[in-house]
């Protein structure tokens, strides 16, 4: 130790420097899989993927509303099944190649149409955004428009995903499947390297459409252990961390060389519950588990504070949609033993599915466990099966029958059509293709989903996505435990940083001094 | 000695086979399914069925093993299904840190090993050796992710000296002396474990060449001591110790994959430990292939030069 620390001293006086002025280092979770938006669907991925392209449209700063992006304004059909998009002139893409209506119809052939030269670019994952689009047509150098079947209310917000980010198709054709290696797009920052495990690099785009960025260049940096990532920021060799472990919020909060940022977004956790079997297909038993689980207690000790409780299927953060009239099931253990006992169902013993970790958990084990001590509480016997995130997603995809009678879960979405309609309809159940698990089928509800999606006004779908909460609220085919606030810390030289609710990074407008 | 070499390197083919199998069936037998993995949240039963047979996953074992070891010997390791992009452009490009931070660690792990078993046989039992015992005994048991750890919130955040993670500063001019920076406490995490069974062997190596005959002609032909100890009894030492240092370099190469997960080094150990969580089939598959070769390649380096070194081990082979 005597030699360790001596080497040590001799380097010591010349080392630690901060990070370059003019460059933000932002630490991520992961290292990301790709640049291609079309083929992503990590959150870790969009944070970055967002500085280098731009869609059609965007979400307007801190709320999901849709403004105008590389479209400059859009009519929609009378009908609502056409949609005709006017595109901003004189753009191009980083390799130099134009911005124009034939790039946009090659960006979601790609995706959509089957026979497209260059599909095998694939596989794209949240293509089915854009499923309802039937045909998408150049009206001319500046105008494309998209065909549908039906109207499709979400449509825009999900154009405004990362999914529907413009990507050069000069781009797509030169490195073809290692275009996610070698990205193209129009945005405020353009790609320079990505050394594997070690960052992506982005730069300043000096000729970008909306204002000239803030920064020379954006370093992002995967530090996947959550330690380092911590030790990092408090010794200053990184700018800004996101998803700040629980644990460590107090140290950058009270400390005011950093800055702390927390935004609720449009994420839900919750438990699916089986409805085809067991004692879970009785209401009464559904409804004792949402009053049996003291979600209270589970974030504020398990996730400290890093999350709220959820009233319903429905995040508060879609503002226009939520309906803040359902408030949270109490905790009231009380009346949970009551039902249980009406059911006849004291003394059964749930499967329940646990995963390790994985994107949006939060603390699944942890949450899995206090879960498992509050049902026991009511006379519940609760069996954990424990699994890794991709073999738990194996399992609970395809459906809990004859497996497990609940299982945890996690949405971050971007349109309150999404969640319900892929995981509550009952041709959403999974052998039709979808993500209801739990089997859970309610006619009103399925009509109303419907319906919401087909309107254009947003105040009808408002009216039926409030409707369809309060029905699913006591139906309770799920638990609904929390939404999680997402965070980020920034040291205090980090100007004009906000988290948005859609979860992704935006750094525009982002300067250091 | 070249048809020992010969010999040698033929019997790293069969070795290599056998890992190639084994590594194979884990991969196909571990649950979890790689189309799952690719698609994310949202993979439906229907995608993943798809992407299955796209990837050819559907297909009996025994045919995808051959297709991939043939593909193998042609020097296609595949593409890889989570980074999209070929296998071997990954490796490639991480097999230069893995090989850098094993090698600067195995140079700790020598250096610190060798001196210290040396010092502590040459004074036994006084001070010297009880410390450097108990120095070694500590090393032995702790893991090396623990001192890891600890080494980052010492040196990096109470005192701001080290760096705690990646290979370069990002941004900065990958100067070797900012690699030094940064190589400096993951390798000597990584060497200080493995030096410690290089002491405690040094040691008794060194105290049994001591109280041999020849070291007392030595002695008594009037050498002095220096001479004695290292020309003569250190060299003998060292030929039994030649092994333990492949064996040992095989122990580094596996202690890299939690140190580069510490240190966040952009090696293959921490690749692999991604590729394993993301279910990345080929991945860790040529991954692992590529660590084995590079671990058969130290054994027989260390056979080769032990063959060398020791004439009597020459003559029973010829």
């Amino acid at each position: 130790m005597v030699l360790l620390s001596f080497l040590l001293l001799s380097f010591g006086l010349t080392i630690q420097a901060a990070t370059p002025k003019d460059v933000l280092v932002v630490a991520q979770i992961a290292e990301p899989k790709s640049m291609d938006p079309a083929t992503v669907t990590a959150v870790n991925d969009f944070r970055i993927l967002m500085n280098v392209y731009d869609g059609l449209v965007r979400y307007r700063s801190g709320t999901l509303e849709v403004e105008p992006g590389l479209a400059e304004s859009w009519t929609i059909s009378d009908d609502g099944k056409a949609y005709t998009f006017s595109l901003r002139q004189g753009i191009k893409f980083h390799d130099g190649s134009p911005f124009n209506a034939e790039a946009v119809k090659f960006n979601f052939d790609r995706m959509l149409v089957k026979d497209h030269p260059y599909a095998e670019t694939g596989p794209f994952p949240l293509s089915f955004f854009f499923s309802a689009i039937k045909e998408t047509t150049v009206v001319d150098e500046h105008t494309v428009r998209f065909r549908m079947d039906d109207p499709y209310a979400p449509l825009l917000s999900n154009l405004a995903y990362p999914t529907g980010l413009i990507i050069s198709p000069e781009a797509v054709k030169k490195h073809g499947k290692d275009v996610g290696r070698n990205p193209a797009g129009t945005g405020p920052y353009q790609f320079r390297e990505w050394k594997s495990n070690q960052h992506v690099i982005l730069d300043q785009n000096g000729g970008y459409w909306d204002g000239q960025a803030g920064l020379r260049s954006v370093v992002f940096r995967p530090i996947t252990d959550a330690n380092t990532r911590v030790a990092e920021m408090l010794s200053g060799g990184i700018d800004m961390m996101v998803e700040v472990p629980p644990d460590n919020v107090a140290t950058f909060s009270s400390n005011s060389s950093y800055a702390l940022h927390e935004q609720a977004g449009p994420h839900l956790w919750f438990l699916i519950l089986n409805l085809k079997e067991g004692p879970l297909q009785d209401k009464r038993v559904r409804q004792a588990l949402n009053y049996a689980i003291n979600k209270q207690a589970l974030v504020e000790n398990v996730l400290q504070n890093t999350a709220t409780v959820a009233s319903g299927p429905t995040p508060a953060a879609f503002s226009w949609a939520y309906n803040d009239a359902l408030q949270p099931y109490p905790y009231d253990p009380a009346k949970a033993r009551e039902l249980v006992k009406a059911a006849g169902a004291e003394g059964a013993t749930l499967t329940f599915y646990v995963t390790e970790g994985g994107s949006g958990m939060l603390d699944p084990v942890p949450m899995g466990t206090a879960i498992q001590a509050d049902l026991k509480a009511i006379g519940l016997n609760v069996k954990i099966e424990t699994y890794e995130w991709n073999t738990f997603l194996g399992k609970v995809n395809p459906g809990l029958e004859g497996k497990a009678d609940m299982a945890e879960m996690a949405w971050m979405t971007n349109d309150p059509d999404t969640l319900p309609f892929l995981a509550l309809r009952t041709s959403a159940w999974p052998d039709q293709g979808g993500f209801n698990s739990g089997y859970y089928s309610n006619p009103q509800v399925d009509e109303l989903l419907e319906q919401a999606r087909v309107s254009t006004s947003q105040t009808v779908r408002a009216a039926l996505y409030k409707e369809m909460q309060r029905i699913v609220h006591d139906d309770a085919p799920w638990v609904f435990v929390a939404n999680w606030k997402q965070n980020a810390v920034t040291g205090s030289n980090v100007q004009n940083f906000r988290l948005e609710p859609s979860f992704l990074l935006l750094l525009h407008k982002v300067s250091k001094n | 000695m070249l048809r020992y070499t010969i010999h040698r390197l033929l019997l790293t083919i069969p070795v290599l086979v056998g890992i190639s199998v084994v590594v194979f069936l884990i991969m196909a037998l571990i649950p979890g399914d790689p189309a799952t993995a690719i698609l994310g949240a949202f993979a439906t039963l229907e995608n993943a069925t798809k992407l299955r047979a796209e990837l050819g996953l559907d297909r009996p074992l025994i045919e995808q093993y051959f297709t991939w070891a043939g593909n193998l010997l042609s020097g296609d390791f595949g593409r890889s299904y989570a980074l999209n992009r070929p296998v071997l452009d990954e490796l490639l490009e991480r097999m230069w840190p893995t090989i850098l931070l094993a090698g600067s660690a195995m140079c700790v792990c020598v250096i610190l090993g060798l001196i210290s078993g040396l010092l502590a046989a040459v004074k036994q039992y006084t001070w010297v050796d009880q410390g450097l015992t108990l120095f070694t005994l500590i090393g032995i048991s702790a893991p090396s992710f623990w001192l890891g750890l600890m080494a980052v919130s010492l040196f990096t955040v109470q005192l701001g000296w080290l760096p705690a993670s990646g290979m370069y500063t990002p941004y900065g001019d990958e100067s070797l002396g900012d690699l030094l920076v940064h190589l400096l406490m993951p390798a000597i995490t990584l060497g200080l474990v493995a030096s410690s069974v290089i002491a405690r062997l040094t040691r008794t190596s060194m105290l049994e060449q001591l109280r041999q005959d020849y070291v007392r002609t030595a002695r008594a032909k009037g050498e002095r001591e220096t001479a004695v100890v290292i020309k003569h009894a250190f060299r003998n030492a060292l030929v039994g110790l030649i092994p333990v240092l492949g064996l040992q370099a095989g122990f580094v190469l596996g202690g890299a994959v939690y140190i580069e997960t510490v240190f966040q080094w952009p090696g293959i150990g921490r690749m692999l430990v991604n590729a394993i969580s993301t279910r990345d089939i080929l991945l860790v598959q040529g991954g692992v292939m590529m660590v084995a070769t590079i671990y058969v390649f130290f054994n027989l380096l260390a056979d080769l030069i032990q063959h060398a070194l020791d004439p009597r081990i020459q003559q029973s082979h010829g």
